[in-house]
């Protein structure tokens, strides 16, 4: 019994920072139509950032997520203007190509710049354990479950709420129409790149609270696909939901049957679900009216 | 929601054309993918505060002169190359889609366009959204013309009734407080009682609000009936202008747009050269 709860704990802190990190995903999907294979990439620039201001310039943790922050902003809004905005009009193919030519490029600059060696950061999210219900779990996680928590709900109350999260689902919705409503697409573009990639440095950064930080943060990534499939490609509560499955799956196998399985067990879902139900537990179904 | 101050308050400056018409458009040419030639030198002028008809066949380029109005022409690969469009004195033929909505010129696109996934207050708050400060205030009125609209406030628009979606996409488009309401078509597909209800509102905004309205319609007799001016145009051009009420006792357009003449409904393509030449020219 006390295996399974800190598994679950265990399970619930990854799957919930993997639900961080394909929020990104979901929003620059749903707004624009991309694909965007760098998620894992944006992830482990910031994680990175938080590192160099950290151990590097001495930064207090704050300082240095608001630096990640703005490197995160100029990051998202920089590939939206420079890389994808003069691709408009190619094949979905095309524009595919170009972000996974991007995450080699930023992995590829980072390990220029850093090295291959694992590095440690003073981890600014208090360590030790707790004793809930005589069960010792281990701090870190918790914590991690609630920022992310944290952060989804404010996402998630952005598009609710404000007037330039019900525009980005406007433009989702009818580009054209949006446009005659005097929103302009572009600066909803640029909104959604700039979240997308601070969302994914959040995410980064809490993986790189628990494991270091390497290029393994950006391989941690490559789990939003598993996520987003399972979620639904552009529904935000669905990447939720699939975020904590893929997450809880992945330290059941671990915990119960070991072997390395947890590493495929996610891709064997995905392509499971791509075979059952292609547009995910809660991707947007076209509405048609008769 | 008063059509008060803002975008008029520069009516009748210096720069303003001869007529000095709210909206001014002379020799307009518009081509699609380079080589479909649309528009070919469509001139017209709606005066502020009236209610104009823009009429004509499938086809004709209404709904492309309104593109070309409110610059949505570059998302279609279409181009503007020859002639102006004037707003308030000002030229605005290459402006931005933003801009022109900022100036209070407001598009209700044919086949309604809503959202249909957000829900029906959702969509009046993004057609407020060039003026933020003013929703709640504007909510009020949209609710009071379209009663239907509170009731279903919650409700996703994908599921309205089309003749709801077409009540959502005027008032979302009031949501902006225009100064002028381009309507493309507001009673396609919809039930006779309804098309009667529609027809009264925008005549309601008109007389009530001072909202001068520019209305694109296949109905032409009652288009005709509420219009103070309108214009007739076919393959890309004017053909016929006219007070609205002497347009419809006129024997062609009862012919060929009220289908009232003896040879029943044909196309105004059919007519004789010479024919048009001797009456409208
Ligand atoms: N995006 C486009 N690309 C190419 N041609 C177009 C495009 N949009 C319209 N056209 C052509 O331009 C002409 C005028 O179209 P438009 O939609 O302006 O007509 P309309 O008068 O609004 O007709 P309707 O009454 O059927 O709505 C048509 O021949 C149409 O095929
Ligand atoms: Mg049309």
């Amino acid at each position: 019994m006390q295996t399974f709860i800190q598994l679950t704990v265990s399970g619930l802190a990854n799957g919930a920072i993997l639900a961080l990190a394909a929020v990104g995903f979901a929003i620059i999907f749903k707004a624009t139509g991309v694909i965007n294979f760098a998620q894992g990439a944006f992830m482990a620039v910031g994680a990175y950032m938080v590192y160099t201001a950290i151990a590097d310039f001495g930064w207090a943790w704050p300082l240095a997520i608001a630096f990640a922050a703005l490197i995160a902003i100029l990051l998202g809004m920089g590939t939206e203007r420079f890389i994808l905005r003069p691709m408009v009009g190619e094949s979905a193919i095309s524009v595919i190509m170009v972000t996974i030519g991007l995450a080699f490029f930023l992995e590829a600059s980072l390990q220029f710049q850093f090295g291959t060696r694992p590095l440690r950061m003073a981890p600014f999210i208090p360590e030790g354990t707790v004793l809930i219900l005589d069960v010792p779990l281990p701090l870190n996680r918790l914590i991690a479950i609630g920022l992310a928590a944290l952060v989804l709900g404010a996402v998630g109350a952005f598009f609710r709420y404000s007037r330039n999260g019900i525009a980005m689902r406007a433009v989702a919705d009818d580009q054209q129409a949006a446009l005659t409503m005097g929103i302009s697409v572009r600066r909803i573009f640029a909104m959604a790149w700039g979240i997308a990639a601070v969302t994914a440095m959040l995410a980064g950064v809490l993986v790189a609270n628990i494991q270091g930080v390497s290029g393994n943060v950006a391989l941690f990534g490559l789990l939003v696909f598993p996520v987003v499939i399972l979620g639904g490609l552009d529904s935000i509560g669905g990447t939720i939901v699939g975020g904590l499955i893929v997450g809880l799956l992945i330290q059941y196998t671990a915990g119960y049957l070991g072997g390395g399985l947890q590493q495929v067990v996610p891709y064997i879902l995905l392509v499971f679900i791509l075979m059952v139900r292609p547009y995910g537990l809660f991707g947007e179904v076209r509405i048609e009216r008769v | 929601m008063s059509a008060g101050a803002g975008p008029q308050a520069s009516l009748g400056s210096p720069a303003a054309p001869a007529g000095g018409a709210l909206l001014e458009i002379n020799n307009l040419e518009v081509i699609y993918d380079e080589v479909i030639l649309v528009l070919r030198g469509l001139s017209l002028a709606v005066p502020e505060g009236q209610l104009v008809a823009l009429l004509g066949s499938n086809g004709a380029g209404k709904s492309t002169t309104l593109k070309a109005i409110t610059g949505l022409l570059r998302t279609e690969h279409g181009e503007v190359t020859e002639g102006t469009i004037h707003h308030a004195g000002d030229e605005i033929t290459q402006a931005d889609t933003s801009d022109i909505v900022r100036r209070g010129l407001s598009l209700v696109m044919e086949g309604r366009h809503v959202f249909e996934h957000l829900t029906v207050r959702e969509n009046l708050i993004c057609g407020g959204y060039t003026s933020p400060g003013t929703v709640e205030e504007r909510l009020a009125t949209v609710e009071e013309y379209f009663p239907r609209l509170s009731e279903r406030r919650a409700q996703q628009a994908g599921y309205l009734s089309g003749g709801e979606q077409q009540m959502l996409a005027i008032g979302r488009a009031l949501m902006a407080g225009p100064s002028l309401l381009m309507l493309d078509e507001p009673s396609l597909g919809l039930a006779p009682l309804l098309v009667a209800e529609i027809f009264q509102i925008i005549q309601r905004l008109n007389r009530d609000l001072g909202t001068t309205v520019l209305l694109i319609e296949q109905n032409a007799k009652r288009a005709l009936s509420i219009a103070d001016h309108a214009y007739i145009m076919e393959n890309g051009r004017i053909v016929l202008e006219g007070e609205a009420a002497e347009l419809a006792d006129n024997p062609d357009v009862k012919e060929f747009y009220l289908g009232m003449g003896e040879s029943g409904r044909r196309s105004y393509r059919d007519v004789k050269h010479y024919k048009r030449r001797k009456r409208w020219l």
